[in-house]
């Protein structure tokens, strides 16, 4: 288990503004993803746990062992760590073959072992038939399973990945995701895994960890995130929310229920606790919670009409995009292929928000 | 036409022992430049490069000062191997040395550095001492590059006049190498034995230029 306290400072220069990293973070067992924006600090956690940079304060804990200690002045070097890193581009030696690069690895185990290690990991990671080759004659699946077989072979307690799927063409990456399950299962090793992709954070992780700025903003599995963001700006950066300005008309919390205001309609919601009346609220819905529906007469309960903009192919069904002068923001609601057939012909729409999925941040 | 090959001998000897302990020295300090911070760091590179600037007699000067008989590196070396170092072809050596190294560490330390970093990074992850690092992964990457400039470093050795004028002087049959023996040659009227030597010269020199540019790999010296 890893446990880490970073703090480090980079002074502003002319031609960089200031950062400063402060985080608290606990990886256990399976996958632990670190997500945000280019630019938050998730590779530099990485790079602090390795080793390659040094923070300014803080404690580095893996299992038993203190890698660094800011308070007694403890810095491991990278070489005694034994945590294994899967480098963004891989890093795999180019003047080597894939089996020299697991012999390179393998160097600091006991002689006897090394040989038969190097033969196991060539087994289990399907590189028996190129192991004789140089990391440019093989392909990118043979590339990624040399280099994450490459940082295994020494039985790291904690394997760290940095942005491992990225430039990775969709059956690449789905051949990634298939070898990292394999690891958690076969190997056991807790990994820590840098990603800006909110679909591999749900593809690969346990337990998600989002950082903005140097900080992390919210911790939890990746469906409770999705369902409960934190604030607004969790709401922001995991992307993938509808995110409206309304006002609270009522609350009443003896009956769970709650009338909200957007532009002049109204709209029931459940009870929202840390709310009072009259607050400004954005209200975060996903687009897959709201429905489209055919204009019928007077628009229903929840519902508010809208002119549909845009329609947006998406791998599994449609996104519809729909503006009115009552939302903040242009409102995105997918359909299934099936539903938009038959209402193509629609002229007036309403978007339909259901009562129990509104929140508030 | 008799002309004495000696001195061609003797540069190649000189040139050979030079860049030896040229590189030797060279891929160290280009190692240390490269990889470490400390202090010292500019003041350390600008006196290796120091010799590609300064005119030869001023170099040949602080070297009569630094190894002369009256230095404690010149007493230390009479002390040591009982005779002078000075006006042997040992000093002729310590002359090239002089120039090849400020090439080699120059190339080297350019050699090295443009090494992708994320290698030397997952060496160290993956266990490799520093030695390690450099003997298996940060040389053999910067192989080529680094064998092109001791090519170069040793057609610079081959062919130094001033320095070796100054502190091994001009002695026929003992300290004579080939550059000053072709000034010998001009100033004593023995055009024939020049222009060969001449020739000679500039046809080794000519092919460790063919070499060195066959060696650099593409586009990493021509820019």
């Amino acid at each position: 288990m890893l446990s880490a306290r970073i703090r480090k400072t980079f002074a502003p220069k002319p031609d960089s503004a200031g950062f400063t990293l402060d985080i608290d973070l606990a990886a256990t067992q399976g996958v632990t993803v670190l997500f945000g924006p280019s630019g938050a600090g998730k590779t530099l956690v990485l790079d602090a746990v390795a080793g390659f940079v040094k923070p300014d304060e803080g404690r580095v804990m893996l299992d038993d062992d203190i890698l660094y200690d800011g308070a007694t002045g403890v810095f491991l070097p990278p070489q005694k760590r034994n945590c294994g890193y899967v480098f963004q581009n891989y890093a795999l030696f180019p003047h080597m073959t894939l089996r020299q690069n697991l012999e390179f690895a393998a160097e600091r185990r006991p002689r006897l072992e090394r040989h038969r290690r190097v033969m196991e990991m060539l087994d289990k990671f399907r590189l028996t038939e190129a192991a004789g080759r140089r990391p440019h004659e093989v392909s990118g699946g043979q590339r990624q399973r040399c280099s994450i077989a490459r940082a295994l072979i020494g039985e790291p307690k904690m394997l760290l990945l940095d942005e491992p799927a990225t430039g990775l063409d969709a059956p690449l990456r789905a051949e990634l995701y298939e070898a990292l399950r394999r690891v958690k299962e076969d190997f056991r090793t807790p990994m820590l895994l840098v990603t800006h992709d909110l679909a591999e954070c749900f593809e690969l992780g346990e337990e998600m960890l989002i950082v903005h700025q140097g900080r992390v903003v919210q911790k939890g599995a990746p469906q409770e995130i999705l369902d409960a963001p934190a604030n607004l700006e969790v709401a922001r950066l995991v992307g993938a929310f509808n995110l409206l300005e309304a006002e609270i008309v009522t609350l009443d919390p003896g009956r769970d229920s709650s009338r909200l205001r957007m532009g002049e309609f109204e709209l029931n919601g459940r009870y929202f606790p840390g709310h009072l009346k009259g607050d400004r609220v954005t209200l975060c819905v996903r687009p897959e919670q709201l429905m489209a529906r055919a204009r019928d007469g007077k628009p229903g309960t929840n519902q508010i009409p809208a002119e549909l903009v845009r329609v947006v192919e998406r791998p599994h069904g449609l996104r519809l995009e729909f503006t009115s002068p009552a939302f903040s923001s242009a409102v995105r609601v997918n359909v299934s292929r099936g539903d938009y057939e038959g209402m193509k012909e629609t002229r007036e729409w309403v978007v339909e928000f259901p009562v129990g999925e509104l929140r508030a941040v | 036409m008799n002309i004495d090959w000696f001195p061609l001998w003797l540069s190649l000897r000189v040139a050979f022992l030079s860049t030896a302990l040229a590189l030797a020295a060279g891929l160290w300090i280009a190692y240390v430049l490269a990889n470490r911070e400390f202090r010292f760091k500019d003041a350390l590179d600008a006196a290796v490069t120091l010799p590609l600037v300064l005119p030869p007699t001023v170099l040949g000067y602080y070297l009569l000062v630094l190894i002369g008989r009256a230095s404690p590196l010149g007493r230390l070396w009479e002390e040591v191997f009982g005779a002078p170092l000075v006006f042997t072809w040992k000093a002729a050596v310590v002359a090239a040395l002089l120039h090849a190294l400020p090439l080699l560490v120059k190339s080297a330390r350019a050699a090295l550095e443009s090494v992708d970093r994320s290698y030397e990074r997952a060496a160290r992850n993956l266990g490799a001492s520093e030695l390690k690092i450099f003997l298996r992964v940060s040389f053999p990457l910067a192989r080529r590059s680094i064998l092109a400039a001791t090519a170069l470093a040793f057609a610079r050795a081959l062919g130094d006049f001033g320095v070796t004028l100054m502190v091994a002087g001009n002695i026929p049959g003992r300290t004579q190498t080939v550059a000053v023996a072709i000034y010998d040659a001009v100033e004593s009227g023995n055009g024939a034995a020049a222009r060969v030597l001449v020739l000679v010269v500039s046809a080794a020199a000519l092919a460790i230029l063919t070499l060195a540019n066959r060696l650099t790999p593409e586009g990493a010296a021509r820019g």
